[in-house]
This record gives structure tokens, C-alpha cells and sequence, in this order.
């Protein structure tokens, strides 16, 4: 497959009378990490909730592996399973263990065996160095520790694509590196990532394209150190003053 | 706003067909359904019978009046004991989550009562009420049986509701607790002003639910001997012996709860649209 995995095409998202998306174009291809930035209210997590068919798109498509999935008779169920999505609030189940949350969709969405499904479980686990938080339940960890499984948890089901929605906004600053540093690692695996961020330090690292969202467009989109360091718009550069500003970059 | 693609509306219109499909097999099966029921009670071989002894449209004008007065007095008993009851399960609920042991005989009491009236049958209550107390011939206890009826009603009643108070009083979340009493509000105005409203928000459906169960219980009043919807039926039977005046009294009873019943769907389905942040799930 040459084509991009998932293809966004002037995709508009209206919610009342606010035009949140006022059509999006952003392609993401193989093994691509793009990096979605922009001011708060931007509707960066309105465009990952539109990708993953959490939310109708009201107009424009979403393609994924050159498929539309924004077409009504497309089982939506049967395109989620070959996406994994990570929250910025993990939305880990709380009434179910760790390695509970991660089987959950492998045995009963794809069909695995329970002892298949737990041993990648706790393969994935050991990775991210959770193995022995495996029987606990979430409420029981860290934010950092919680986020790593719920990654886990999106990857669990073998993904096609993976779109993360500001996973370490929720999160104390020395925790945040040990949920990139998991990012980081899956990226380098070759997974497919679109992800919404604030971390403009990571995305230059990690992403191979980031995106700046504004008013609804996509208005500038290139190499991290382009957009970041050399951005063509007016617009960006004056958003990202600000993150300087704040001392986040 | 510009107008929409070609694309986006096609896609309308083949949700639009969709969802008239969908609708059409709902309304073809829910025809189909009452059709064979319709025929299968029709041309069973009793059905003659009982058509004449429960579905007479001629004993059902007659005793419909006599019923309509009942029904009267348990929308009465329905208002007083429902307003009874909120106020009673409000008091008992907040006594039960009260902390500090100067409340513990009063917390022991209030639970003994929860546990005690919700465990026996509302009839059994109704019985020992409306026939027990006025048998000690106390001075000043009434001998109506409405007010007993509504105190045997208000009494079961309010242990039901005071634990659907206590359950919502419990669901507001600590730290909301932590933060009233961190500006420096008592126990009591955090609770007042804090707690019980997010608290009642989320047990109106609860509660309306509650209510709509109350509006026929009412009609066991009439074991007391109270002249209500369901003991005139019961006048009317002995006088007809025919049973059309108890089918015409359960109709007076649904097409009081119908309303009711939408008045909590619509309570429940706006808090649910309230706690959404939108989104197809």
C-alpha cells in the first residue's frame, strides 16, 4: 500500500453555529508520525474525534488505507478495530484491571484467545515496564503509569493507525516523559501516529510532519523544523511565541 | 456557511432513507404484532365471555362516574403523601449521612427506620395503621382512612426515598465537599448549598420513578375502607357482578401515570443530554 494510511479530505465539523472544522486536508503516510499543533479550541480534538468516527463529519471524507469511512454504510464498529486511540483523561476502565483493560478488545472485539491475548498483554506491559502492575486496577497507579497502559491498551488491538489527543496534558511534568518516551518508542517501531500536542519539544524530535491548525484549516504544514523553527505564516509564528512565552518549548 | 457537497448530500440522503426504513419496520412489526394478538384473544373460545364480563361498554358508563369520584380521593392522598414523602425521605436521608458521634442515636434511629419500612409489605403497614392505631383510642388520633391511609403510605415511602437521597447525596463527589468546606462553609450550608443540589439533579429520574409506583399504590387506601377509585369498582362489581368497573378503574389508573411517566423520561433524557459533551456515543 502506497497511499497515505489515513487521508483527511476537507473535512468540516460543525457543532450549532461554530464551524470547528472549516475544512481539513492532512494525509498521514506508513509509518508517519504528524504532529497536530495549535492554540486551544483550534479543533485538534474534534479532528481526532472526526478520524476515529467518534463524531459525524459534516462534510468532506476520511479515508483510511483509501477506504471512505465517513460513507453511512460503513460499519464505523468494524473501522475502530483497526484504530487505537489514546485519551488525554486515559479513559482506562475502572472496574477492570490492568491486564483486564488491555485483553479487553483483543479477546472480544478480534476473537483471541484469553491466554494468547494475555500473553501479548503482558509482553506490551513488560515493555513499558508495568509487568508487575498487571492484577492492579488503575485507580491504583500513577497518571503516567495509567496513560502507558491505555497506549497499551490502543495498541493491543494491532492498530493500522494510532491517534493520540493530548496524552500528557493531564499529566505532572515528570511524568510526562515516560509516556513520550513510550511514544517515542512505538514511533521508532515503524507504528502510524497522528497526534495532538502540546509538547512542541517532542513533536520536532519525533514527528516527521507537524501540522498547525487554525481557524478550522489546516494553515501551514511541513518538517518539524520548518514549521517550528522557520514557520511561514504570520499566524504561527504568533502562536508559537506565546508557547515560548510560557516556556514550553 | 457554504452550502454542502455533493458528497455530503448524498450521505444525508441515504441516512434520510435510512432512517425512513427503519421507522417503516418499526411501525410494519408493531402493526403486525397487535394484528395477532388482536386476532389470537379474539377467537379464543372464552373469548365471548369475557368480553361480556370484563369489557361490558354499557357497565362501564354506568359505574365510570362512581369511579372517576374515587379516583378523586387518591389524587389527593397522591399529592399530600408525594409532598409528605419528599420532605420525610429528605430528613432521613440527611440525618443518616451526618458524621460526628453526638448524631449516632439519631443515625441509629433513622436507619432502623429505613430498615424496618422498607422491609414490610406496604398492605401489612396499611393493616397496622389504619386498623391497629385507631384500636388504641388514643385521644386525638384520626380515624379517617385517608389519613391513615396517606401516614401508612408516607411511612413505607419515605424509607424508599431516603435511600434514593442518600445514594445521590453520596455520588457527589468528595472533592466538591473539600472545596465548600474549604471556603469556610459548616457541614450544614456545604450540604444546603453544595451537595444536595448536584445531589437531587441526579436522582430526579430516580425519584419521578418512584412517584409513578406511588400513583398506583395509592389505590390500596381502599383496603382501609376509603371509598377511593378501586373500592368503588369493587361497589360497582358486587352490584353488576361484572368485572368491567376493575378494568375501567385500571384504565383511570394508567392514564394518570402515562403523563407521569413522560414527564420522567423527559427529566431523565435531558440530564443525560446535560452530562454529554456531545458525540455519537
Amino acid at each position: 500500500m502506497n497511499g497515505p494510511v489515513l487521508d483527511l479530505r476537507g473535512v468540516v465539523k460543525v457543532f450549532g453555529t461554530n464551524r470547528v472544522l472549516r475544512g481539513v486536508d492532512l494525509a498521514i503516510g506508513e509509518h508517519r508520525v504528524v504532529a497536530l499543533i495549535g492554540g486551544s479550541g483550534s479543533g485538534k480534538s474534534t479532528l481526532l474525534r472526526c478520524a476515529s468516527l467518534l463524531e459525524t463529519v459534516d462534510d468532506g471524507q476520511v479515508l483510511l488505507d483509501g477506504e471512505d469511512i465517513t460513507d453511512p454504510r460503513v460499519d464505523a464498529d468494524r473501522v475502530r478495530q483497526r484504530m487505537g486511540v489514546v485519551f488525554q483523561a486515559y479513559n482506562l476502565f475502572p472496574h477492570l484491571s490492568v491486564l483486564d483493560n488491555v485483553t479487553l478488545a483483543p479477546t472480544v472485539v478480534h476473537g483471541r484467545s484469553r491466554a494468547d491475548a494475555r500473553e501479548e498483554a503482558h509482553a506490551l506491559l513488560d515493555r513499558i515496564g508495568l509487568a508487575d502492575k498487571a492484577g492492579e486496577f488503575p485507580d491504583r497507579l500513577s497518571g503516567g503509569q495509567q496513560q502507558r497502559v491505555a497506549i497499551v491498551r490502543a495498541l493491543a488491538v494491532r492498530p493500522r493507525v494510532l491517534l493520540l489527543d493530548e496524552i500528557t496534558s493531564a499529566l505532572d511534568p515528570e511524568l510526562v516523559g515516560e509516556v513520550l518516551g513510550v511514544v517515542r518508542e512505538v514511533a521508532a517501531q515503524g507504528m502510524t501516529i497522528l497526534m495532538a500536542t502540546h509538547e512542541m519539544g517532542f513533536a520536532r524530535q519525533v514527528a516527521d510532519v507537524v501540522a498547525f491548525l487554525h481557524d478550522g484549516v489546516v494553515l501551514e504544514s511541513g518538517p518539524p523544523d520548518q514549521v517550528l523553527g522557520d514557520p511561514v505564516q504570520p499566524r504561527t509564528r504568533q502562536f508559537l511565541a506565546r508557547v515560548i512565552d510560557a516556556g514550553r518549548l | 456557511m457554504p452550502p454542502p457537497s455533493e458528497l455530503e448530500l448524498s450521505r444525508r440522503a441515504w441516512r434520510r432513507h435510512r432512517a425512513r426504513r427503519s421507522t417503516l419496520v418499526a411501525l410494519v412489526s408493531t402493526l403486525v404484532f397487535a394484528l395477532v394478538a388482536y386476532l389470537v384473544v379474539t377467537h379464543a373460545p372464552g373469548w365471548p365471555r369475557v368480553r361480556a364480563t370484563f369489557f361490558s361498554p354499557s357497565v362501564a358508563a354506568e359505574s365510570l362516574p362512581d369511579i372517576a369520584a374515587g379516583l378523586w380521593l387518591n389524587l389527593q392522598v397522591l399529592v399530600v403523601g408525594g409532598l409528605l414523602v419528599l420532605v420525610v425521605g429528605l430528613l432521613v436521608a440527611v440525618v443518616r449521612t451526618v458524621r460526628g458521634p453526638a448524631f449516632t442515636p439519631l443515625r441509629i434511629v433513622a436507619t432502623a427506620y429505613v430498615d424496618l419500612f422498607r422491609g414490610i409489605p406496604l398492605i401489612i403497614v396499611l393493616y397496622l395503621v389504619g386498623f391497629g392505631l385507631p384500636a388504641l383510642r388514643l385521644e386525638g388520633v384520626p380515624t379517617s382512612p385517608f389519613v391513615l391511609g396517606t401516614v401508612a403510605i408516607v411511612l413505607t415511602y419515605s424509607a424508599y426515598v431516603a435511600e434514593v437521597f442518600r445514594a445521590g447525596i453520596e455520588s457527589v463527589h468528595p472533592s466538591q465537599r473539600a472545596a465548600a468546606r474549604s471556603l469556610g462553609l459548616t457541614h450544614r450550608q456545604s450540604m444546603r448549598i453544595v451537595v444536595l443540589p448536584q445531589a437531587l439533579r441526579t436522582v430526579t429520574p430516580a425519584l419521578l420513578n418512584d412517584f409513578v409506583a406511588l400513583q398506583k399504590d395509592v389505590g390500596l387506601i381502599s383496603v382501609l375502607g376509603a371509598v377511593d377509585a378501586v373500592r368503588s369498582a369493587q361497589i360497582a362489581v358486587g352490584q353488576t357482578f361484572n368485572f368491567t368497573p376493575y378494568v375501567v378503574a385500571g384504565l383511570l389508573f394508567v392514564l394518570l401515570a402515562v403523563p407521569c411517566a413522560r414527564v420522567a423520561d423527559a427529566v431523565s433524557a435531558r440530564a443525560r443530554r446535560r452530562q454529554q459533551s456531545g458525540g455519537l456515543l
